[in-house]
């Protein structure tokens, strides 16, 4: 077939689509709706996935979190009431993660606590954090104000903090937050620094007060020294609960360690679990590595991915399956058309060429129009549902690329039907 | 010179169990340039004979030549290209394409034999002129008479010159003026060296034809010879 025959016979099914254009367009309309469908579906499935992995991304890959959790048999109600229990991660855990292991570069030691902040007569609850300066290493601290925690304030024990901008928007409002002085329980601390909100409670999933249900509704952190942690809040935690009081003494809520590199971060869990599990007989402890997570989430994204993409491919089969119906629809009822052109020398490919050109057509122009719309549609989810999406080009080449082998494969049949009528019957054909 | 010769050809429908022969042993020769007149009661087999000579179906049996090619056991695509090139075909129901204009539809038996775009318009535009209708070449086919349907399809089946123009009862749907007018043309055609080969009912056009093939039953009953018509 040469190049003038292919350009009239697509000029030709233009033609005879053009001048059906109602029924054209209810066709390529599943076409669109499916190929719009992949590509929206992908979007969404790649921005969960993203941002899933942002989240963990910004725990850091080269960390290694160690938390401490109530120890099994203390989960039990306890009838005594009053008893005294001591657990969880402590100071000697941190020094001796610092000293045994050499490919460790910071060991960030946190106590967690969930307290009111009071500024004038406002009240908020938030999550208190005692750390150390270096917890800059471990998670990327934005400053929109001030400083954050150094040696002096750490040595001294001073009574600074740091607040995040949930905190900085609910207490605050108009006020200059630097120099004032926010009240936790019962001692006021002066704000040196204002950070952008960095990880909320629910996302580290981690304090020990957090896992036991005690607080919801936490609005954010702030970030004193653990010195002034340990002088101003001690480490005995009174709880009163349903089953009586319940005394208990924790050290330490969480160690975070950062490994050099990431190869190294596995090997460390190992060393770290082997060092724990002698020193915790309670199994007191648990070790969250966000590089694992990472991988986790990667697979799930496939997952997702896969089966989003499969719901809507099977939306761009009954597209298919559409054409299909509406082609040998059109072969029927240009029978007589078919027996004139076999008459007048047309052999059987080219009338199969003219039928498959009318439907690669179709979905050619459905698939293009698909991808322009699909792309429109995550723009739309993200600004009305502020779900996250990422619409990708490997997105757009596979939709319109099913779609292209759906209008072959779904246009062959009445192609080949209409060329294997017998041309004195189709002649016939009223 | 002999262009159509066929010798024996015989033509089986199975219909269910029942075998009908709508041609018998049929041996008929045709020389270039002859009028024929293919006539005989509804059912005697001029429809089925004349679909073998167009070569839109294949003999149960038998021999049929036409100019050098032996056509009787061809293959498909061979005998779309020989409906292409040799053979023009005039229907009674005229048989245009609705949705095509004039020239358009002239052009279509140029379109399946490669002619370039530009020579087929010409070519078309030519045709449509000599059948007097040259000031109508954008015309649907909803948009014309009969009598004038019928002249595109003259033109059509001109289009790739071919060697038999076929016509199955060409004015069985005109009324008496157009009728003749179409006759008119054949005979014009014909004195130009056009072999033409026509099923008719029509006295008219028996007269007109140099041969007059009586068919009974599938077989060829008697052969009548005119002196040369008009
Ligand atoms: N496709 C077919 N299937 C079965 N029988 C057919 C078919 N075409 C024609 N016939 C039979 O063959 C015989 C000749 O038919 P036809 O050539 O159409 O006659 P005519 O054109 O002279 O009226 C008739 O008996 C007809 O019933
Ligand atoms: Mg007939």
């Amino acid at each position: 077939m040469n190049w003038y025959r292919f350009r009239q016979t697509i000029k030709l099914g233009a033609k005879s689509l053009w001048m059906h254009r109602l029924r054209s367009t209810l066709t390529a309309l599943g076409i669109i709706f499916g190929v719009c469908s992949v590509i929206a579906m992908l979007a969404i499935g790649e921005g969960a996935s993203q941002e899933a992995q942002d989240q963990i991304a910004r725990l850091g890959s080269r960390n290694i979190i160690i938390k401490t959790i109530k120890p099994p048999e203390e989960e039990r109600p306890d009838a005594q009431g009053s008893q005294m229990k001591e657990h969880g991660l402590t100071y000697a855990d941190a020094e001796q993660f610092k000293h045994t292991i050499p490919d460790i570069q910071v060991v960030v030691p946190q106590r967690r606590l969930m307290q009111e902040a009071w500024y004038l007569n406002r009240k908020i609850a938030i999550e208190v954090i005692g750390t150390i300066p270096w917890y800059t290493e471990i998670a990327p601290v934005d400053l929109y104000q001030g400083r954050f925690l150094n040696s002096a304030d750490l040595n001294y024990r001073q009574k600074v903090c740091i607040i995040d901008e949930e905190i900085f928007n609910k207490l605050f409002l108009f006020d200059d937050p630097l120099g004032a002085d926010i009240k936790i329980s019962g001692d006021f601390y002066r704000v040196i620094g204002v950070a952008s909100k960095l990880e909320s409670a629910a996302e580290n999933g981690g304090s020990e007060a957090d896992s036991s249900g005690q607080i919801s509704g936490v609005a954010g952190n702030v970030y004193i020294p653990l010195t002034t942690a340990k002088q101003r809040f001690g480490e005995i935690n009174l709880q009163i609960g349903t089953s009586g009081q319940n005394v208990e003494k924790v050290e330490l809520q969480q160690i975070t360690v950062q490994v050099k590199k990431t190869e190294q971060v596995l090997p460390t869990v190992e060393i770290l679990n082997n060092l724990l599990s002698r020193s915790h007989k309670k199994k007191d402890y648990q070790i969250v590595v966000p590089l694992e997570l990472l991988r986790q989430a990667a697979q799930t994204k496939k997952i997702f991915s896969i089966v989003l993409g499969s719901i809507a491919a099977i939306s761009l089969l009954v597209g298919g399956i559409g054409i299909m119906n509406i082609m040998l629809a059109t072969v029927s009822e240009r029978t007589r058309e078919i027996g004139i052109r076999r008459a007048l020398g047309a052999k059987r490919r080219d009338i199969i060429f003219q039928f498959l050109s009318e439907t690669v057509m179709l979905t050619m122009a459905g698939g293009l129009l698909g991808i322009v719309l699909g792309s429109l549609i995550p723009f739309l989810v993200t600004y009305w549902a502020h779900m996250p999406t990422v619409v990708t080009g490997s997105s757009l080449i596979l939709s319109f690329g099913i779609s292209a082998t759906i209008g072959i494969t779904f246009g062959l049949y009445p192609a080949y039907r209409a060329a294997h009528m017998d041309p004195i019957e189709s002649l016939r054909h009223e | 010179m002999a262009i159509v010769e066929i010798e024996k050809l015989s033509k089986n429908y199975q219909m269910g169990r029942l075998n009908v022969a709508a041609l018998r042993d049929v041996n008929l020769t045709f020389e270039k340039g002859q009028y024929i007149a293919i006539m005989g009661p509804s059912g005697s087999g001029k429809s089925t004979l004349l679909n073998l000579l167009g070569c839109l179906d294949r003999p149960s049996g038998g021999c049929y030549r036409l100019g050098n090619d032996d056509v009787a056991k061809m293959e498909d695509d061979e005998l779309s290209k020989i409906r292409g090139q040799r053979i023009g075909f005039i229907f009674q129901s005229y048989n245009l394409i609705a949705q095509l204009n004039v020239v358009e539809n002239i052009e279509v038996p140029m379109y399946y034999q490669g002619v370039s775009a530009r020579k087929s318009s010409e070519r078309a535009k030519e045709l449509a002129e000599l059948v007097g209708l040259g000031d109508r070449i954008d015309h649907r086919p909803s948009e014309l008479s009969g009598g004038q349907q019928q002249r595109v399809a003259i033109a059509r089946a001109l289009a790739n010159d071919p060697l038999i123009l076929l016509a199955d009862e060409p004015t069985g749907n005109l009324d008496t003026q157009s009728g003749g007018e179409i006759l008119h043309l054949l005979d014009d055609l014909n004195n130009q060296g056009k072999t033409l080969i026509v099923v008719t009912h029509d006295a008219q056009v028996a007269k007109r034809a140099e041969l007059v093939i009586h068919l009974l039953d599938g077989t060829v009953e008697r052969i009548e010879h005119n002196g040369k018509g008009n």
